[in-house]
């Protein structure tokens, strides 16, 4: 579990995040949502250390991030995998060194047990025939699935994931949205996902935290989101009317579901 | 301006202590020190080549032509082309050009590393950026641009020896008998001293530049051009300030 506690930054005058305190949930999948420009890729630069807080705690398994020096941070760094918006894969490697990357800075193992590693987690984010390939020669959906692989190579604690379908098409988003829940829920990784992307926050969020202008403005489960009456995150998500009919439509299904569940259904209990 | 300059200093200072920790995986580290030996000596070869030779070509062809004395042996010559190469053309000339060809890679790599989150993931790994992305490249240089000075003192009194008798300004005999007169070994400390002074200047301004780069493809190239220039000047002051100690 992360817990984020009075997170401060501000960036000269500007205040970027205004006392924010959120829970990341353990083994599951928390979205960090919100318009442009809200904060969400701040606070989770500050959640990872790679912008340090003005003032406030982060906090892993009771551990206090903020409060260590580097070199008692790196233990939990290493339990850090992420996914950048730009993949950022290093340029001068090939596919396959970017993923064996993490396991020769970081492990004992043999070359032959970093050469299986890799071909598992290149084979479990569906890449093939591209492990000589250069970044600049496979397309961006490619990209961020090799990103993945490179991020959960280390197996870590924690996957964090900077808005994983920018740039992509609706049904490559799908299928990468799809990856991180499979990989949060066959690795037990808590994973953390910066996205403004409803598809996301409908599919894929366990736990969602919304942000506005700096703030934690909601903070709850995928379910209740369809029955918040807060206007800002209404506003937000189900700004169109399909997404409006969508909300409608959940919500009789989630009245259903519940109705069935005080029955002792079985569909309540899928 | 006074302001700024201390702030770069200052996090100049920061960023060559940061430096100093124990590396992650010492294998990793030679691998990326060895690569940056090639990247920056063999890849800096070719254009050492053709500017000494062609600068102690130079050399032979102008002072010949300043001594109009007849009173003066043409074995001299050969000797101003010996202490002009190796006291200030093959250092500092050299020095200079590395600095536009090694400072623009090493600020535009660091600066795309940092602009596209590169330099990021590896922190995030728990890889301390300075040491493993800057320190191999400052020991490198150390190691390989005093190598490439040494060469290139060799092939500009070379070119010296062949634009010579090319020219028919003096036979190779006479440009030998000059080259081993007066033969003075502590001018060879002082190109050194000077050679492993620029190459510091040469590597980490550079990196320091693109390591702090903010912004995108514009900050990479202004980056990049500061570098540079601010790396050409420090060089021509420490040559100033060298010869003001060591001479």
């Amino acid at each position: 579990m992360i817990e984020l506690k009075n997170i401060r930054k501000s960036f000269g005058e500007k205040e970027i995040l205004k006392d924010v305190s959120a829970t990341m949930e353990a083994g599951k999948t928390n979205l960090i949502i919100g318009a442009s420009g809200s904060g969400k890729t701040v606070l989770m630069k500050c959640m990872v250390g790679l912008i340090p807080v003005d003032s406030g705690q982060v906090i892993y398994n009771g551990e206090d991030f903020t409060a260590m020096d580097d070199n008692a941070k790196k233990p939990i760094r290493q339990a850090i995998g992420m996914l950048f918006q730009g993949s950022a894969l290093f340029d001068s490697m090939t596919v396959e060194q970017n993923v064996m990357f993490p396991l020769d800075m970081f492990s004992t193992m043999s070359y032959k047990d970093k050469r299986k590693r890799m071909q598992e987690c290149l084979d479990r984010v569906a890449i093939k025939d591209a492990n000589k390939k250069f970044p600049a020669e496979i397309s961006g959906g490619m990209k961020k699935r090799v990103g993945i692989a490179r991020a959960i190579v280390l197996n870590p604690k924690y996957l964090f994931v900077d808005e994983p379908n920018s740039g992509l098409d609706p049904q490559t988003s799908l299928v990468i949205d799809k990856l991180i829940k499979d990989i949060t829920i066959d690795y037990n990784i808590t994973t953390v996902v910066n996205t403004h992307d409803m598809n996301t926050v409908m599919e894929s969020g366990d736990h969602i935290v919304y942000m506005h202008q700096g703030k934690k403005q909601w903070e709850g489960s995928n379910e209740d989101i369809i029955f918040s009456e807060d206007k800002l995150l209404n506003d937000f998500i189900f700004a169109s009317e399909f997404f409006q009919d969508i909300k409608e439509m959940r919500k009789t299904e989630a009245f259903r579901d519940k109705k069935w569940r005080h029955k002792g259904g079985e569909a309540g209990n899928k | 301006m006074e302001f700024r300059f201390f702030y770069h200093f200052g996090r100049f200072l920061l960023m060559l202590k940061g430096m100093f920790s124990r590396p992650e995986n010492m294998r990793m580290y030679w691998k990326e020190f060895m690569k940056q030996c090639v990247d920056i000596g063999i890849g800096s070869l070719g254009i050492v080549v053709i500017i000494s030779t062609f600068l102690g070509a130079v050399t032979t062809v102008q002072t010949a032509y300043q001594l109009v004395s007849g009173f003066i042996p043409k074995s001299t010559i050969a000797m101003v082309v010996r202490d002009t190469m190796i006291i200030e053309l093959a250092p500092t000339m050299i020095c200079i050009v590395l600095g536009g060809v090694v400072g623009s890679k090493i600020a535009s790599e660091l600066g795309n590393m940092r602009i596209s989150e590169q330099i990021d993931a590896q922190e995030i790994m728990g890889i301390n950026t300075k040491a493993y992305l800057i320190g191999p490249k400052i020991l490198a240089a150390l190691l390989t641009i005093p190598a490439l000075v040494v060469i290139a003192a060799f092939l500009g009194i070379f070119g010296g020896l062949e634009a010579g008798k090319l020219s028919g300004i003096l036979s190779h005999e006479q440009f030998m008998e000059g080259l081993r007169s007066s033969f003075d070994g502590y001018n060879v400390f002082f190109a050194l001293s000077k050679s492993y002074t620029y190459a510091f200047i040469i590597s980490s301004i550079p990196a320091y530049y693109g390591y702090h780069v903010q912004g995108g493809a514009l900050e990479i190239g202004k980056a990049s051009t500061t570098a540079v220039v601010i790396s050409c000047v420090m060089i021509l002051f420490a040559d100033y300030a060298l010869a003001a100690m060591l001479l």
